[in-house]
């Protein structure tokens, strides 16, 4: 993936592609890439930074190699959803590995993530999720916001009902 | 709710439609108005108004003769605040990221094994 060299990303851009059922998120770190790399790979590091911050997250599995595999809970107050998936490609520039969220074990996204070296020990994130579908993609957007977002949902039923 | 959303999405997947919408930012627009600048037939520009107005995004005006058409900009602000929240749900947890790349700083010398790596290009 090629960057404009002009852009930073200080805080994390989000694209939805409106071509094909993909994420694009693109986030610069003060930290090298081998070190980003291990903080994607070394599930001591994953996780203390992954996942949603008012969840407690748990790693039964992180084996990042070629053809390893993955798995992690994270609950609240006795809700616990579960993820898993596989490491296809761990390299120290780009890894790619599958998702599911174990609720809709068929829906598998394939998740890239390369570490552009940008110098001076910083390093550009660049994160893609590719679901199956448009209608997969679109729930992983909304997915996680059933706070707040009901009036959302009834101005868009609202705004259809009356188109 | 997933089936409307996923149809602006898939209304916007067509770079002419892309145009169409992005031209009745600057206001409503007849039909003639939007076809004029494309090599296309009016009613393929017709048929491509109606994919966005079966995805909600834009309306057109019972005002018999002109029926201007008029873009729906509700429905992109709601598909912003989905993304917008996504992308701070990354962000908190980049943020996490900082904090742990920060600390990792301090103990660079330490003598864990480096993750595997492969052939770095």
């Amino acid at each position: 993936m090629t960057t404009d060299s002009r852009t930073s990303y200080a805080e994390a851009a989000i694209e939805a592609d409106p071509s094909v059922p993909a994420i694009h998120i693109h986030r610069d770190f003060a930290g090298t890439p081998e070190q980003v790399f291990r903080a994607h790979t070394d599930p001591d590091v994953v996780r203390q930074w992954m996942g949603p911050a008012d969840r407690r997250v748990e790693i039964q599995e992180w084996d990042a190699r070629d053809g390893g595999s993955w798995r992690f809970t994270d609950s609240r107050e006795g809700d616990v959803q579960s993820f898993r998936g596989c490491f296809h490609t761990v390299r120290a520039d780009r890894i790619v590995q599958t998702f599911t969220w174990e609720g809709m074990p068929d829906g598998v996204a394939l998740e890239t993530v390369t570490f552009e070296d940008l110098g001076d020990g910083r390093t550009r994130l660049h994160a893609q999720s590719l679901c199956d579908s448009f209608e997969d993609r679109d729930a992983w957007l909304r997915s996680g916001m059933e706070t707040g977002v009901n009036q959302g949902y009834a101005k868009l039923d609202a705004l259809l009902a009356g188109g | 709710m997933t089936d409307e959303l996923s149809r602006v999405f898939a209304a916007l997947a067509d770079p002419t439609r892309r145009d169409l919408v992005a031209r009745l930012t600057d206001g409503d627009a007849t039909v003639g108005d939007l076809a004029a600048p494309y090599d296309v037939s009016l009613q393929a520009v017709s048929k491509h108004l109606k994919v966005l107005e079966g995805a909600g995004l834009v309306t057109r005006s019972r005002d018999a003769q002109r029926r201007p058409v008029h873009l729906e900009a509700e429905v992109f602000d709601l598909m912003t605040q989905w993304i917008e929240r996504y992308r701070r749900r990354a962000e908190e947890r980049y943020r996490r990221l900082d904090e742990v790349l920060a600390s990792l700083d301090s103990d660079e010398h330490d003598d864990r094994p480096a993750p595997q790596e492969g052939t770095a290009s």
